[in-house]
């Protein structure tokens, strides 16, 4: 990623290309400000693709995409959006780049573009990208804007991959598809003697409101952070 | 300036077309690709519909040597050609186009399954269905025996269905139900094969002609009942006129 910011942080300021500042920007919301566990944004996607861990990283990856994407796009143009539409113009860049991730997978990954179809359409709606073009973007300039996507991009990314691993781990017994606990013992000739029973209420999304549960629940007992 | 009215629309001018270029920049460069993905994915509906297709397998080989097409109409007559002359392809007739006419006036694809290496004779019969569901089109290909009569195997896919409850048609264990249940009743009349509300239904009430609901998602089921009885009725004259139904 340092190939297209090269130039842009010596213009005037000179600040150090990973100065604190700038990785705080990235490292705050992966924990002390995560776009789900902290800001409880993006909830609705985060329960329902991540039953299995396959779709769940396809969609980390098309989220990360699309708000590093228009972080950018809308911080170049910061200084050029009208104020009174400019919450059309975030909408439209976002729909224009969610429509490209469609038309890729469409393409390129059929079957992941059934499985999700509808889940990558509704990037357009996730709050955490409107939130940050409206809370970054729009005041603050490309690299930092890329910084920040990025940031809650991960943020997002690893707690819907957390999620998905501990939903799919206990709701089919495996990983990315490959049956981890038959490998290590659970079926009939294994030493536990008998198959493991997939347990129903991971597949459903109020498995993932548990999982999540916890996450938050482990996560502010380390942080110390309470709502006020 | 950057509040006026005519910057704002000046503005909103231009950055419609520069992203509706590039939507339809994108759109025109995949579409080709997009259109070989979707004739692979639907050449695995129809395989599935008789036997498990296995990412190892290749699909269109499989599909080349097992299937053989040909196109009816309403009233059952082969039809290979269409008012201009051309050949008409039994790939090629877009099921989802057909829907939006009246039954009468569509063309009906029919797929021979000569076995998966391609035997001499015909194994069953794949049959296209569409229909809707609750929040969009569902449609599915059904395997029938030779005689059109009993369900050897059936897939369903949909548009926009509830993940988790209508979404379920597409699943084996879903679609699984289907198997080996007849469309006719004892006294030859198309009864179809209905499934029912709710899941886990007592034996009694699933006999030949009833398979187990989803629970949660009746309307889908009620969609896709109404899409197989159509369909089956659309295709009767079909074997009838192969002279393998019993006849009415």
């Amino acid at each position: 990623m340092s190939t297209e910011t090269v130039d842009k942080p010596v213009k005037k300021e000179s600040e150090a290309f990973f100065s604190k500042r700038r990785k705080k920007i990235v490292t705050d919301p992966l924990n002390d400000d995560n776009p789900i566990t902290i800001q409880v944004l993006g909830i609705c996607s985060a329960l329902a693709v991540t039953t299995q861990m396959k779709p769940t990283m396809v969609m980390s990856i098309a989220v990360i995409f699309v708000i590093v994407f228009s972080n950018l796009i809308i911080s170049l143009l910061r200084k050029l959006i009208p104020n009174r539409v400019r919450i059309i113009v975030q909408l439209a860049v976002i729909a224009t780049l969610v429509t490209l991730v469609n038309e890729v997978l469409q393409a390129f990954a059929y079957d992941m573009y059934k499985e999700l179809s509808v889940f990558v359409g509704l990037i357009i709606t996730n709050c955490i990208i409107m939130g940050r073009l409206e809370a970054f973007a729009l005041a603050n300039k490309p690299y930092d804007s890329i910084l920040d996507g990025l940031g809650s991009g991960l943020g997002y990314a690893w707690i819907i991959l957390a999620v998905a691993f501990f939903r799919e781990l206990f709701g089919s017994g495996a990983i990315f598809g490959f049956e981890v606990l038959k490998a290590i013992g659970f079926s009939a000739d294994g030493w536990v003697g008998m198959d493991y029973q997939a347990n129903g209420i991971m597949v459903t999304p109020v498995g993932a409101f548990f999982i999540l549960g916890l996450i938050i629940w482990v996560q502010r007992n380390k942080t110390g952070y309470v709502e006020n | 300036m950057r509040q006026s009215n005519y910057y704002v629309i000046l503005f909103s001018v231009i950055l419609t077309v520069v992203l509706g270029g590039l939507l339809a920049a994108t759109s025109e460069g995949l579409g080709p690709i997009q259109k070989k993905s979707i004739e692979l994915d639907t050449k695995k509906q129809i395989l599935g519909a008789v036997l498990e297709v296995t990412s190892e397998m290749d699909v269109i080989e499989t599909y080349n040597k097992a299937i053989k097409s040909e196109v009816t109409d309403y009233e059952g007559n082969i039809v290979s050609e269409n008012e201009k002359g051309e050949p008409i392809v039994a790939e090629d007739v877009n099921v989802e186009k057909q829907y939006k006419k009246a039954p009468e006036e569509r063309l009906y694809p029919v797929f021979k399954y000569y076995g998966k290496d391609g035997g001499e004779e015909i194994e069953s019969y794949i049959l296209p269905v569409y229909g809707s569901g609750l929040w969009d089109n569902i449609w599915g290909y059904i395997a029938l025996d030779t005689e059109g009569k009993t369900i050897k195997g059936a897939v369903f896919a949909h548009a926009g269905e509830t993940p988790g409850l209508g979404a379920r048609i597409t699943e084996d264990k879903v679609q699984a139900r289907f198997e080996g249940k007849e469309l006719y009743n004892d006294q030859g009349e198309l009864v179809s094969v209905k499934m029912l509300k709710g899941e886990n239904n007592p034996p009694g009430k699933l006999d030949e002609h009833h398979v187990d609901g989803m629970s949660g998602a009746t309307i889908t089921g009620n969609g896709l009942n109404d899409m197989l009885k159509n369909y089956f009725k659309y295709y009767q004259s079909y074997f009838n006129k192969k002279g393998t139904t019993a006849s009415l």
